[in-house]
């Protein structure tokens, strides 16, 4: 590796990047659809430092994509609205800023990729010129010069021969190298946060290793603050630092990534790792949470969770939710019986 | 688990299925062909779960779709309970075909959206009318449902007022209403969320042995095939790598890609972080249309010498291999489990 | 139509829908397993579209311009070819003899209007009839056996698709000489049949690779059971879409041809003529091209909203 150092530097230079990065509280996103009023974030609260993995987990329908598309603004308005809440990028809040101020943010600072390279990439240009774009429009690059930094960035990226590679289209790319491709886009302008919505789901284990690895590694070098959306909790304990566990639109556990996995403090975070065939493992009967998600348009009152929660009481089926409890040092639980559920193994 | 001795109720051998790649509309030439199952030979035996397990392009869905006849072979041979499919009477095998049955990975594009639930379920009836008479069909279509674990008040509903994982039971229905005896799982759980992925994991393992049936149990997660197969054939550009029963693949693999394979495979526990044998491969899997010569897999292998280029390797029991493994220095490697 | 929602919205509005293993409580189930209906694609359409605004009042409109066309003169005991010029002027205003008043022939406007509703619909729907079933067919054929039919019968449809439209029309009416409503519709359906052709042929194809498709083709399901169980149903949206905007396309294009001199000509009656022989008296009695216009536009508009309603009818996702 030595043609990233000059896009590398300016990352590790940087003294200011320490501290939270990106702070998200008490988050609300509505859906205004015809089913009526669907309630897709509930009040999400949640930080990432630089040089953190967040993961937030959750199944689909959860309103983990949702939040991510909140907070780069991209939801598509209508039918989603962010109804409340702050999203801070380094103490400013970007839902008072003005759509251009959030775009300048949107390209610098805050970084997505996401599930499906192929229709994240313009088809018709060449990566190189997708590429050289982002420098021209942004640092005032000329062509050469542009061009000169998209192979460096994929060279970065590990694209074998960058140079003849960057005048390829999209799909000339296998789905493991157009993976990469997106990650070089995301990184061109050296963002303090990357975003990576489900960005493995798509590609073969073989490539998902391959690509998992060239995140955290471009991550430990940058000091960038990852936030990984996810449903596998295979990768999530690869990977994260810290988890925050998502349920009907609201975190129900946020935990360092060993204490989640040693000691599942809210019903839902135990059933979901009891639930998971182990490579390691055979034989065991797997457990199964009964029921399905709530709709979002009618989300129990109370708990959420109550109607398939093996420890729910009357107390779990009335308003209001409960809050996040903490359980352990930097360890929250929103749910009224943690230390039961802590207790049974 | 199965006895050794169980009849065997499938078997491929020599199976073959190349697509011809052409040019031009009209006047057709042929420039190639795409691989994509190149001389199979498996055996399911009764009662037992068969994985076959695989990344893209491997030739695992192609297989199934030879299975239950969506394609004809090239070459080889498709028995089923001993008998040759080829040799048999167009009416003998759509007798035959009632025995091995189908279950789609897409539980959202494998349900007709304009038939109800009772008709989906009632198709192989009308299809097969021989089987069950008219009148009694619509009792047998709500047992069927009853059996699946769903409400057989809902048969009159469509399949988009259905939750992914109840779809897939309806699409489980449909395929055990003719009682089969083999049933080809084509990545059933894979386009399911975590937490009903079990769900339909046990269901077919209640089913299994319910009903006495056998599975080919096709998929890509490696974990969900550890948990429910009892043997299990690592495919890898259209050929059979490996095999063996899951302890042998999980706890002793000695194909270079087996291993890799089950390297990649993220354990959900993060005390395991740096603990394991990683092997990360370079590179893709390179088109099926121009495998390369010798060991398909020698492209991106660690191991691989000239011998590799030159021959390929058979897939049989090795000195340093108490199972088939299709590599000339097959050799056994922990990597699912934390080392020293 | 609300199908293009954000994938969000899209997942929340799915997960509105879906259903617990249990029915949720004050939802009425039907009793019995065995006393329910049997449901079924038309029925639960038929059953969906009687209680639709949206459909009945155009059905009751299409259905009073057919009772009309059948039997016309049970709306009028006039005759529409009994015309008397009277005081100098033919083009009387509406008045208690003459509803609709009268045409610049002295004819009563009414009774034309009421007569000229056969020739436009028979020849509209005739047309669309023809071209749905020669076009769908030659589609359906194309795109379910593919290969060697599907490349004859796409480059026939590419020649036909390659006859300019108007002048096709006027050049075989012209070499037929006879010109009565069944000749203007073979015209019609001679050259507008392509359109539904490919229609036709993209959906199918679309639909023959779905995977329920396949499944039923895995269980033995024979050719015909794929393609009007499985293929059909699924594929003939666009097409109910199409052939509705062609009703009404073909009504102008009955005008349009009697304007050009080779569509029906009086002494025939139909709301074609009636607007080509009055349009250029708008500025002094806009009534005589305002009421064929209306009746026009009218059944064109009916026509286009009973398409819209069957087709969200009959994908049970839509309702």
């Amino acid at each position: 590796m030595t043609a990233d150092v000059t896009l590398d530097v300016e990352g590790v230079a940087d003294p200011s990047r320490t501290g939270p990065a990106l702070e998200v509280t008490d988050l609300q996103v509505e859906f205004r659809t015809r089913a009526g009023l669907a309630h897709a974030v509930n009040g999400v609260t949640f930080h990432v430092d630089a040089g953190e993995t967040l993961a937030i987990l959750g199944e689909s329908g959860c309103g983990k994509s949702v939040t991510a598309q909140a907070v780069m603004g991209i939801l598509d308005s209508p039918p989603g609205f962010v109804t409340g809440g702050q999203i801070r990028y380094r103490g400013k809040d970007l839902l008072k800023m003005s759509e251009q101020q959030r775009r300048a943010v949107r390209a610098n600072q805050i970084a997505m990729i996401f599930q499906d390279a192929l229709s994240a990439l313009n088809p018709v240009f060449t990566v190189g010129f997708q590429l050289a774009e982002l420098f021209r429009k942004h640092r005032g690059m000329s062509r050469a010069e542009g061009r000169k930094r998209a192979v460096e960035l994929l060279d970065l990226v590990r694209i074998p021969a960058a140079r003849q590679r960057v005048r390829d289209f999209p799909h000339q790319f296998s789905g493991g190298m157009r993976q990469r491709v997106m990650i070089a886009m995301a990184l061109a302008l050296d963002p303090e946060v990357l975003i990576a919505d489900e960005p493995t789901t798509a590609l073969d284990v073989t490539v998902q290793a391959q690509i998992m690895s060239l995140l955290a590694e471009l991550q430990r070098e940058r000091q960038m603050g990852l936030i990984l959306i996810t449903h596998d909790m295979g990768v999530v304990a690869d990977v994260a630092d810290r988890i925050s566990v998502m349920y009907a639109g609201r975190m129900v556990e946020q935990a360092p990534v060993h204490e989640v996995y040693a000691r599942p403090s809210h019903p839902y975070t135990k059933a979901l790792l009891e639930s998971v065939p182990r490579l390691d493992q055979k034989g065991r009967q797997l457990s199964v949470i009964q029921g399905l998600p709530p709709t979002l348009t009618a989300i129990p009152p109370g708990c959420a969770f109550n109607p398939r929660c093996r420890y729910a009481r009357e107390e779990c089926r009335q308003p209001p939710v409960p809050p996040l409890y903490e359980v352990a040092d930097r360890h929250a639980s929103a749910c009224h019986f943690w230390q039961e559920v802590r207790q049974d193994d | 688990m199965t006895e050794p001795t169980a009849e065997v109720v499938l078997e491929t051998r020599d199976l073959v299925k190349h697509f011809p790649l052409t040019r031009g509309v009209v006047f057709k030439r042929r420039v190639g062909a795409v691989q994509a199952v190149d001389h199979v030979n498996l055996q399911l035996h009764r009662g037992e779960t068969l994985g076959v397990v695989g990344e893209s392009g491997c030739g695992k869905s192609t297989l199934a779709r030879l299975l239950v006849g969506l394609e004809q072979p090239t070459s080889g041979s498709i028995l089923l309970h001993g008998r040759d499919t080829a040799k048999m009477s167009a009416s003998q095998i759509r007798k035959a075909r009632r025995d091995i049955q189908l279950v789609m990975q897409d539980p959202y594009t494998s349900l007709n959206p304009r038939m109800t639930v009772a008709d989906i379920v009632g198709e192989p009836f009308a299809i097969h009318p021989e089987v069950l008479p008219a009148k009694r069909r619509r009792a047998r279509v709500q047992e069927l449902i009853e059996l699946v674990g769903l409400n057989p008040d809902h048969i009159n509903r469509y399949p988009h007022q259905f939750s992914g994982g109840q779809r897939q039971r309806i699409g489980i229905a449909r395929a055990l209403a003719l009682n089969p005896k083999i049933i080809l799982c084509d990545e059933p759980v894979s386009a399911l969320d975590v937490s009903i992925q079990a769900q339909v994991i046990n269901l077919l393992e209640e089913l299994q042995d319910e009903l006495g049936l056998s599975y080919l149990f096709i998929a890509h997660d490696l974990s969900v095939v550890r948990h429910i197969a009892d043997r299990v054939a690592v495919m890898y550009l259209g050929k059979v790598v490996e095999i063996g029963t899951h302890e042998e693949i999980y706890d002793h693999p000695t194909h270079p890609y087996t291993q890799a394979l089950l390297s990649a495979v993220p354990v959900p526990d993060p005390t395991l972080r740096g603990q394991r044998d990683e092997i990360v491969l370079e590179g893709d899997v390179p088109s099926p249309a121009n495998p390369p010569s010798g060991c398909r897999f020698r492209t991106r292998c660690w191991k691989a010498e000239e011998i590799c280029a030159e021959e390929e390797p058979p897939l049989v029991s090795r000195q340093q291999s108490a199972h088939p493994s299709a590599c000339h220095f097959a050799e056994e490697r922990d990597v699912i489990h934390a080392v020293g | 139509m609300t199908d293009v929602v954000s994938s969000g919205a899209a997942r929340t509005s799915a997960a509105g829908t879906s259903l617990d293993h249990t029915p949720p409580s004050g939802e009425v189930t039907g009793g019995e397993p065995g006393q329910q209906p049997e449901a079924g694609l038309w029925g639960d359409a038929r059953r969906q579209l009687i209680r639709k605004p949206m459909f009945v009042i155009p059905t009751i409109f299409v259905l009073i311009m057919t009772s009309l066309a059948v039997v016309p003169f049970l709306w009028t005991s006039k005759d529409p070819l009994a015309c008397t010029v009277s005081g100098g002027l033919s083009r009387n205003p509406p008045s208690a003899e003459h509803w609709f008043g009268t045409s610049i022939l002295g004819c009563d406007y009414y009774a034309q209007a009421i007569y000229g509703a056969r020739n436009s619909l028979l020849i509209a729907l005739v047309g669309a009839i023809g071209v749905v079933l020669i076009g769908g067919v030659i589609g359906m054929l194309a795109g379910f056996f593919g290969g060697w039919t599907d490349a004859i019968l796409s480059r026939v449809t590419d020649i036909f698709l390659g006859l300019p439209f108007l002048l096709g029309a006027i050049v075989f009416l012209t070499v037929l000489k006879t010109r009565n409503p069944w000749t203007i519709a073979a015209a019609l359906i001679i050259l507008g049949w392509t359109v539904i052709a490919r229609i036709m042929r993209g959906s199918v194809i679309a639909a023959k690779h779905l995977d329920y498709v396949q499944a039923a083709k895995a269980l033995g399901a024979s050719r015909s059971r794929l393609m009007f169980r499985h293929i059909l149903p699924n594929a003939v949206a666009p097409v109910v879409v199409y052939a509705t905007i062609l009703l009404g396309l073909f009504v102008s294009a009955e005008a349009t041809l009697t304007f050009l001199g080779v569509g029906l000509q009086p002494p025939s009656v139909s709301w074609g003529i009636m607007i080509t022989q009055h349009d250029g008296y708008y500025h002094e009695d806009p009534f005589l091209l305002l009421i064929p216009v209306g009746f026009v536009v009218g059944t064109v508009l009916s026509f286009i909203l009973i398409g819209d309603a069957l087709r969200d009818a009959l994908d049970p996702r839509l309702r």
